[in-house]
């Protein structure tokens, strides 16, 4: 308890196990995510985006799905960390700060799994 | 516990250009999450085959959505030089204020060029969304 004021040694709250993790995992995504995205952006710059069978055609070839399904990964996972810091911030009722919290958990869990299985369904399509 | 005072006091500093472009980064990061949907639903759709994806693209190609599209590719070429100066920030270089004003200036540049540059590529009638 180095560095503690001693109303915080009376109170006794200590570590919550996390510390840095979640700012560092923040910047550990953002840092993926500045490749990966520009990347994205170009390639989709570069395909007739109307046309079905040139995007899905370019999906398909695992050079480009595999990278794909790590951004949508990456970008879920940045973009939960991202809205769960607004939320801590400008949500002061505490009932419905976990509950929008464990809101947003549930949607980018469930668009991360979601984006995933549809970059697949359209790689394995024969 | 009774009320403290917290940190950062926001009304009692004089307006800085530089307090928009802080706000701006978490205001483009909610919208950008939020634009998550949309890539999952235009994977979907693609994933649906070519009648579906027909449908989706001319759903998209409505103006006031190429509208949001383009809002939501300024939001992010935004949100992409901003964090870039987040992280360079991180390195603990760039705090005087004549260094925060310069890179400001600079993420505002980048998205001018770049985001007139690539609503051009996709959203002029040549290729792109339409």
């Amino acid at each position: 308890m180095r560095g503690s004021t001693p109303l915080g040694k009376v109170i006794g709250y200590g570590s919550a196990k996390d510390g840095a993790g979640h700012w560092w995992v923040q910047r550990v995504t953002a840092v993926a995510l500045v490749p990966l995205t520009i990347w994205f952006l170009l390639s989709m710059a570069s395909l007739p985006l109307a046309d079905h069978a040139a995007v899905t055609g370019w999906m398909r070839q695992s050079l480009h799905a595999v990278p794909l399904a790590v951004l949508i990964l990456t970008l879920c996972w940045h973009a939960r960390l991202g809205v769960q810091v607004v939320l801590e911030d400008y949500v002061h009722h505490h009932a419905l700060k976990i509950t929008s919290l464990l809101l947003s958990t549930f949607v980018h869990a469930l668009v991360a799994a979601t984006g995933v299985f549809a970059v697949l369904r359209i790689a394995f399509a024969a | 516990m009774a009320p403290r005072p917290l940190s950062p006091h926001l009304s009692v500093y004089r307006f800085a250009y530089t307090m928009a472009l802080s706000i701006l980064h978490r205001i483009t990061g909610v919208a950008l999450a939020s634009g998550l949907l949309v890539l999952v639903a235009w994977l979907l759709a693609l994933g649906n085959g070519p009648q579906a994806y027909a449908a989706f693209t001319g759903f998209m190609g409505h103006g006031l959505i190429q509208v949001v599209l383009g809002a939501w590719l300024l939001a992010f070429l935004y949100h992409l030089a901003n964090g870039i100066r987040h992280l360079f920030w991180d390195t603990g270089r760039g705090f005087a204020k004549s260094a925060a004003r310069r890179s400001a200036r600079m993420v505002i540049a980048f998205v001018v060029v770049a985001g007139a540059l690539l609503v051009y590529v996709f959203f002029c009638p040549v290729g792109g969304v339409q």
